[in-house]
Order: C-alpha cells, then structure tokens, then sequence
C-alpha cells in the first residue's frame, strides 16, 4: 500500500491532476438479484483535500456506490483505487484499513452504550484486550478539541439527538485516523444550524488534507459545501463538474434529466389564493399534556387551532415533543389533561379507532413500521382502515377482486409504481409507500391529517408530489397539522407556523411574515 | 432466629444456588450475544450424566477423575450448544424453538435418559463427590467462615467464574464487542465485528456453563444419577438472567437467592421448624413466574436492559 499523499491546506479543492486522487472508482458495476443495476459502470474520483459530493435522486445509486466503497458489497465489474493502487475491499473492516470510512445514513452506533464505548467498537488504538474507558474519553476529549465538537465521552447514545450521533460517528472515524470520509445523506437529521456547525467541520477536515465524499439530494447544501460534484442518475455517472461553475437549476436539470418546475409549491399550485377562513377550527388543541414513553411529562399545555383548508406546520428540532403531539392527536398516546377537538366533538385520548371515526387521518413519522405493514400487499394496506366499513365485501367475507379494483384506482390516482395490487409493499421504494399511505389516509375523506415528517428521506420527485398532494387536500378543505425538521418545507406550505420547544408551543407565526431567523431562535428556544 | 439457622439456610443457598450461577452465566454469556438458548435444562441434564458416567469410569485418584468428568460435563454441554448454535446462527431456525426441542430432545426422557440407561448407571451410588475444602484452615471462623472458606471447589470456580465475566464484560475489548454485538449486530458488522462468531463462541461456552452446572448435582450434590435429577434449573438459570438485568454480579446474588428458596424446606426441617414441604419445593418455581411475568410487562422491558437484538437472526443485508 503507498503511504498517504500528504496535502496540506494550500492545495485543498485544487488539488493537481497530476497527483493519484485519494479514492476513485472506475466503471464500476453492480447488479443485484432479480436484475436491477443498481450502478452501472459508474466512476468518479475524491482528490486529497476535497469536499466530493455524489448527487442524485433516491435510487441513483449513491448508496450502494458507498456501500461498494465501504467494502459492504462487492462490485460486480469495475475497479476501486486508493491512492491510485487497485484494490479490492471485502468488508468494511478492509475498507477501514485503506481510511475509507462511512458516516451513515442509518447511523451505524450501538444506542445502549456509551460514545466511548462506541468509539472504540471494532478498533482501538491500543492493541490488546483491555478495554480502559479512562484512557479512551481522554483521546476523544483530544480530537473533539481539534475539530471544535462538542462531545461527551461518557453519555450513552440514546441519551444523544440524532445531530450530536452524527458527531459520534464522525469522530469514530477521526479516532481510526479515517483519510477519505463518505457521509451519506447527512444533513437529512440537522437544524441549520447543526448544519452550519457539520459544514464547518466538513472544511476544516478537508483543511488538513482528508477527503469527504458527500452524498445529497439536496442541491444548495451540495453547493456550499462541495468543491466538485459527480452527479448520478439511474445508476450511471452522468458527469462531474466544478461547484464553481454551476448553479442549482442546471445541477436540478443533470439530476433529474430534465427541468423542474421551480420550488414555491404552494404559491405555484394554489396561485396565492389564501385558504376559506374559517372562525371555528377543524381542530382544537387546548391546553394539551402528555407524557413520553419513559413517563415524564413532554408536551406541555399545547394549545393549537387548524381551521378548514388551512396548513399549519409544526417546527422544531427533533425531540421536542412533536412525535408525541401527532400520536396524542391520532390517539396512539393518550393525553393526561387539556381537551383535543375535531369539529367541536371532543376526543377520547388514546383511542385510535375513535380517531379516525372522527375524521382524524394520519401519516405518521416512521413509514415502514407505523405507516404501512411491509408484508402485507399494496391493496390490503390500502384496506387497513377502511375494512371495517367501506370495504367491499359479502357478510364477513372480503371481495379481494372488487378490492384490487378499488386500489388499481388509487394507484392510479396517486400514481403509486409497484408491479401491481398485490405487490408486496416493503418491495416498493420510499416515495412509492408513502403514496400508499397518503391514498389510504385522503382516500377516507378526513377532516384533519396529520402530517409527520411526510418526505423524510424521498427524492426530489416524490417530495413535490406529496407537497401537491397537501396543498391540494388543503384546497379541499382538509385541515392540516405539517410536522417537519425541514424549515424550507414547513416555510414553504404553511399558512401559519408554531414552533415547538421543548414540548410547549413557544408561539404561532403567520408564514408570510416569517423569517429564518425569527424561527430559528425560537427553535433554539432562544425567543 | 438463631444464628446457626441463619448461617444454614446460606451455606445451602450457596449449595442450591452453585448449579444455577454456572448455567446462569452461560445463558447470559449466550444472551449477551443475541442468542437465547432454551436448551439450557437439556444441556445441564447431558452434563449430569456424562459427567456421572465419566466420574464412575474412571480410575485413579478421585481428585484427577473429578476434574476429568468436569470437564467432560462441560464437553457435552458445548456439544448441544454447538447444534444450537448452528440452528439459530447459521441456519436461522426460530431460536425458541430450536431451544425447546433441544431440552426435549436431551431431557427428562430423552436423550439423558437413555444414556443413564445404556451406560447403566441408574442405580450405581457415585465412587467419587466433590467434597469441601476448608480454605487455609479459615473455615473453623464462626458466621463466616462456613459461608467462605468451607466450600467445595465449584463454588470457588463459580466465584472466580462471576468475577472474570464481569471484568471481561466491562473492561476488556472482546466483552465490549460483545455487549455491541447483542445490542445491534447491524453496527458491529458495519464496525468489522464478526457477528457469526462471537455468537457462536459465546453459545458454546455458555452451554459448557451449563453443563458443569449440571454436573454439579452428579458430582457435588449428590453422588447418584436419576432421570431428570436437575428438575428444572435450566429453566430457572434462565429466568434469573433476566431478574438479574444481565449483569454477572446480580446473576450471584439471585442465584442464592433462588439457592435459598430451593433448599429452605429441608433446612428448616433439619432444624425442626415444621412447615409443609410442598410449599417449599413449590418457591423457586413461583418466583419463575413472576420474575417471567415481570419482565415480560412492557414497562420492564424498556428498563432492564434486554439486549436488544436477543433471539434476533442477523442478516446481513445484500442482495
């Protein structure tokens, strides 16, 4: 193996072509049972000192390039070099030991141990069996100094919010002396302002010649942080161009393949017609509390107001009650005082049936495992709420045909592509299930719907199509409660905005006069 | 009370509960992993009678021949953990079932039975029994002294065995990898852990666990083999790994606990306190179930520090 080419600060996103790029893939190949190609003879090259960034939509291929990189799969054709010397990688163990570590999407810490603990998991720099926490928390304390982290050695993970996780694993990679630092996705669990904090570190690892290879779908923050951009689509490299030189619409036109309509969804959709006001709220929160699952209190005193054909979002750093707030509204989690009201009825706390006779409808933050039933097919998720009473049926038998019938409609309505009725949903990609939970959840004409997280983790394409598909039910009078972490999205649909902190609402503003700044204090419950 | 009742009903907890630490630590060793074994009765009930078999072949000095069937034991233990270890890890059977059948398989009329019978040692009164060894002539301290220092040589073993799993556990690298390994062996893996084989490793030396604790009712107890002579201590090893939060150091306490539950009926017979034995006998089985019962309330379960992948397959996920 050739030592590491050494860059100093001087040559950071200038790095000389002459110079063997720090990790680069040529023509690589990968196809997996059944055959989709999930990357197809794709290449690119992470110089010492650069920021990378592997743009694309969900599906690109990014991921499984990284998982190529990180030695998880084995490419089918292609090569990966390090250094400029081939080499082949069999396990992320392997991968660890050229420096090419994976930041991931899924962090990969183990949640019961300590960040110490954690850190050492796999790797120490001491060799033998004995493990001293003493000895360790001193060389976190060290790196977490250089880089300007903020890091408790002795917290356990659970105790930690998702951005300070993200930190672990950075460091974990740092400890192990990681050269080339694949980040995936990122920024998907940030505030801003960790972002700003994330980005900050990202340049100054860069500074003293380590490479990052970011992978986005999210094309301003690709443009802040990276020096150049290869950019995937279908699982081909299309091409790889300066940050430079480009802007967001032509890097918007290389992803997609084609023009996007320009953001403002709502302006665009609903033309600016302001929504029918209403005096009554559809619902009515007062004065809401709730406890969290280890018994202490986490919402306290929520009062809230969402009229008919009104969005009202919901933003926040995640934790701070919001999972709690749309569980308590869809009655998974029963509040312990206030009263909660949809259409001046009130609601039964944690009752999810009553609910939902209410016109309650629900699209909840974890997809796969609240959302949908992954193994159950695309039309009997579809019938999960309504078997009770709309489905079709003869006596107590259920007339699949008719069903099937009813949920080709609805694919066809929400435009969900899956092999057919009976395709299995945990086979369908992210966008595709959430469709499927948005048809099952309109399809029963709520009065209200709560909205968690609704585009977490889809592609640009399908993002679009769930705001339209908001904007549109709100146009019809739905009252909607939108929770997000993403503030450009809860800026972008929303009629008014409340923003929670630390489980109280610390106050409501009208979108319009919103500003980044103003919520972002709030957020930080700094207003 | 008098304190002779008292120092009694300890010395035999210590005594009941000696089997229940060994097979004990092996299940939480196995656990700890991710993998739960039900098989634990099975394998201490194959420990017994090889054990006892091996212990009666023998010739020689009977210190040479005890350690021998001990080790024997414990050969025999690994040896059904090893096709534990097999189903649940590498062929991914369902691992309650796979544990169930082996307890079945080598239980009370299964495959122990037939080995007592095929090597006829039913009704053959043991050449050889660990004895108490009064530890540098300390044991003639009152209170104390038949507490600590006048044990038979498994009790020391179990102790010394609790202590190097609980430094092993918390303050070496293997043990932490361990730990990670049966919270998420998705983040292990991804570390470069190699999940398959600490769970195969710690199943097979967690059923040798139990295996010695079986062999110390052939061998320490009493020196005679009867079908299904461990009468249910797998299945309490098992429950107390739970009422012990997975920690070695509670494991001890609980298992004298479960020790003195066991044995309370005799001691207090012994000593002329007169209380139907039924009652007794029926203790430790009770508190099974509602330690079982307890643990299984959700809220509990968030508490306790199960680890968190426990009977959980791992897959990696390609392809």
């Amino acid at each position: 193996m050739i030592s590491h080419v050494e860059a100093g600060p001087a040559s950071a996103g200038t790095a000389t072509a002459g110079l063997a790029p720090a990790v680069a893939a040529t023509g690589v190949t990968k196809r997996f049972a059944g055959g989709v190609v999930a990357n197809d003879h794709v290449s690119f090259e992470a110089r010492s000192g650069e920021v990378h960034a592997l743009l694309g939509e969900n599906g690109a291929g990014k991921t499984t390039l990284c998982n190529i990189l990180t030695g998880l799969y084995h490419p089918d054709e292609g090569e990966i070099q390090v250094n400029g010397s081939p080499v082949r990688l069999h396990s992320p163990h392997e991968a660890q030991r050229f420096g090419i570590f994976m930041v991931h999407q899924h962090l990969s810490l183990v949640d019961s141990l300590t960040v110490a603990e954690n850190v050492v998991l796999g790797w120490s720099r001491h060799g033998g069996l004995r493990y001293s926490p003493r000895q360790v928390e001193a060389e976190i304390a060290e790196i977490a100094a250089r880089y300007h982290m903020q890091v408790d050695p002795h917290a356990r993970i659970w105790q930690l919010s998702l951005g300070e996780r993200q930190r672990i694993d950075i460091l974990k990679a740092l400890y192990r002396d990681a050269r080339i630092l694949i980040l995936d996705e990122p920024t998907t669990v940030l505030t801003p302002a960790e972002t700003e904090q994330l980005f900050a570190s990202i340049r100054e690892l860069v500074a003293a010649g380590r490479s990052v290879v970011f992978i986005s779908h999210k094309l301003p923050e690709v443009l802040a942080v990276a020096n150049r951009i290869t950019i995937l689509r279908k699982g081909r490299s299309v091409t790889t161009v300066d940050a430079a030189g480009v802007d967001a619409r032509e890097l918007a036109r290389l992803m997609v393949g084609h023009d996007m309509p320009a953001g403002r969804v709502r302006r665009a959709v609903a033309g600016g017609a302001t929504p029918v006001v209403e005096e009554r709220g559809v619902l009515e929160l007062d004065r809401v509390c709730a406890d969290g699952d280890f018994g202490m209190q986490v919402l306290h005193e929520v009062s809230l107001s969402v009229r008919p054909g009104e969005i009202v979002g919901i933003a926040g750093v995640a934790g701070n009650g919001q999972r709690e707030l749309a569980e308590v509204i869809a009655g998974l989690r029963p509040h312990t005082r206030g009263t909660i009201r949809v259409d001046g009825a009130e609601l039964r706390g944690g009752d999810p049936r009553a609910a939902i006779n209410r016109g309650v409808a629900y699209v909840p933050e974890d997809r796969m495992g609240t959302g949908v039933s992954p193994s159950l097919s695309v039309t009997e998720n579809l019938m999960l709420k309504s078997y009770r009473r709309d489905a079709p049926h003869a006596g107590p038998m259920l007339l699949m045909d008719r069903a099937d019938a009813q949920s080709r409609a609805l694919m066809e309505q929400f435009d969900i592509r899956s092999r057919g009725p009976h395709a299995l949903v945990r086979q369908l990609s992210g966008g595709n299930v959430q469709k499927v939970v948005l048809a099952r959840e309109l399809s029963s004409q709520p009065r209200v719907l709560v909205a968690a997280s609704p585009t977490r983790g889809l592609d640009v394409g399908a993002t679009e199509y769930v705001h339209g598909v908001l904007v549109d039910s709100a146009r019809r009078g739905v009252g909607i409660l939108l929770i997000s972490e993403d503030l450009d999205e809860i800026v972008e649909l929303s009629d008014r905005i409340a923003v929670l902190y630390e489980g109280r609402v610390v106050g409501i503003v009208d979108a319009a006069a919103a500003s980044y700044e103003q919520l972002g204090m709030m957020m930080a419950g700094a207003a | 009370m008098n304190v002779d009742l008292i120092v009694a009903v300890i010395v035999s907890a210590i005594a009941y509960g000696t089997p229940l630490v060994l097979a004990g630590l092996g299940e939480l060793l196995a656990e700890r992993s991710g993998v739960l074994n039900l098989g634990v009765e099975g394998m201490m009930l194959m420990g017994a009678v090889t054990g006892f078999f091996v212990s009666q072949q023998l010739g020689g000095p009977g210190w040479v021949v005890l350690i021998i069937a001990m080790i024997m034991a414990a050969a025999a233990g690994a040896l059904m953990a090893l096709i534990h270890a097999f189903l649940s890890i590498t062929v991914r059977v369902n691992q309650i079932v796979s544990g169930l059948a082996l307890t079945i398989f080598a239980g009370m009329a299964g495959l122990s039975s037939y080995a007592g019978q095929v090597w006829g040692i039913g009704g053959q009164h043991g050449v050889h029994q660990l004895t108490r060894v009064d530890l540098f002539g300390l044991g003639e301290i009152p209170v104390i002294g038949p507490i600590l220092f006048d044990q038979d040589p498994f009790v020391y073993l179990s102790w010394g065995l609790v202590a190097l799993v609980a430094w092993y556990l918390y303050r070496t690298r293997t043990g932490l990898y361990l730990r990670a390994v049966g919270e998420s062996p998705r983040s292990a893996d991804a570390m470069g852990i190699n999940v398959t084989r600490y769970r195969y490793v710690h199943t097979i030396v967690g059923g040798a666990l139990a295996g010695l604790g079986g062999a110390y009712f052939t061998l320490a107890i009493a020196p005679i083999w009867t079908d299904g002579l461990t009468a249910g201590s797998g299945w309490i090893a098992i429950a107390l790994v739970i009422f012990a939060f997975w920690r070695p150091d509670l494991l001890l306490l609980g298992a004298y606990l479960f020790g003195a539950l066991s044995s309370l009926g005799f001691t207090l017979q012994a000593h002329g306190v007169q209380m139907p034995s039924e009652f007794f006998s029926s203790l430790p089985y009770l508190m099974t179930v509602v330690v079982l019962a307890g643990a299984s309330t959700t809220l509990a379960r968030r508490r306790i520090g199960t680890p968190a992948s426990l009977g959980v397959p791992y897959v990696r996920e390609e392809g």
